[in-house]
């Protein structure tokens, strides 16, 4: 289990019907690559984050599959329409099989 | 024309030096198997995809990058230098209006950001960004 793991998450609260909207994320994960070694040599471990998905009212806006080459706390920004109100869906896939989740409402006029 | 003993040497030093560059393995062998494994063999193309990335990162821990790819189901972005080149797969779904997205990458020493794009209709793009890295970002 990956301690310390905080999901944020921005996403503007207003918008007007179809609008492109910018969304930015980071979770705070070590992301451990696999690659590096301890003091004593010994490889440590990798553990990272595999998957990303953003949902809005259960339709995909993004998926991203990562990599170890990923950095220390992911961080996405993308765009995405908003057709009506609703909420984002946040999901974080861990390695160890944690899932994160975050939800942001969004208001459209 | 009158050749020299002069000239025959540097014909002979300019072929050499041709030769050397065509018998060079390509670099990215490792990327070129991946991209292939997505792509099937089919050919790729340029288009409007773009890879944005700092000319020069001082730490490879954490370099800012950009993929735009208007059309694209599906985008993979690659490192060439890295021990494993995967970097990340994004798909973009319905209701993403720009297909583009930025996230930052580690890079372990100076080399191309490769990026390869599966268009709507099936065929695909590639776009590279060259980035120097400083300081190498995988650890060891």
């Amino acid at each position: 289990m990956a301690s310390g793991v905080k999901p944020r998450v921005k996403v503007p609260k207003t918008a007007a019907a179809g609008d492109e909207i910018t969304i930015k994320t980071l979770i705070s994960h070590k992301m451990e690559s696999g690659q590096r070694k301890d003091g004593d040599g010994n490889l440590i471990p990798r553990s990272i984050i595999n998957r990303f998905v953003v949902d809005f009212n259960g339709q995909n806006v993004i998926d991203v599959t990562l990599e170890p080459a990923i950095s220390t706390n992911p961080y996405f920004q993308f765009d995405a329409t908003v057709p009506e109100s609703g909420e984002f869906t946040f999901t974080w896939y861990d390695d160890d099989g944690d899932v994160y989740e975050t939800t942001k409402k969004i208001a459209v006029s | 024309m009158k050749l020299t003993r002069r000239d025959l040497l540097v014909m002979g030093s300019v072929g050499m030096g041709l030769t050397a560059l065509g018998v060079t393995p390509a670099m990215a062998s490792l990327t070129d198997d991946e991209i292939a494994k997505i792509t099937g063999g089919a050919e790729v193309g340029a288009g409007d995809l773009v890879v944005t990335a700092p000319e020069i990162a001082e730490n490879g821990n954490t370099v800012p990058i950009e993929v735009s790819a208007p059309g694209a189901v599906m985008v993979a972005i690659f490192a060439d230098g890295n021990p494993t080149p995967a970097v990340a797969t994004v798909k973009f779904g319905p209701l993403n209006p720009t297909h583009a997205a930025s996230t930052r990458i580690r890079l372990a020493k100076t080399q191309d950001v490769v990026a390869i794009a599966q268009m709507e209709d099936g065929s695909f793009q590639k776009a590279k960004a060259n980035v120097k890295v400083t300081i190498g970002g995988c650890g060891g």
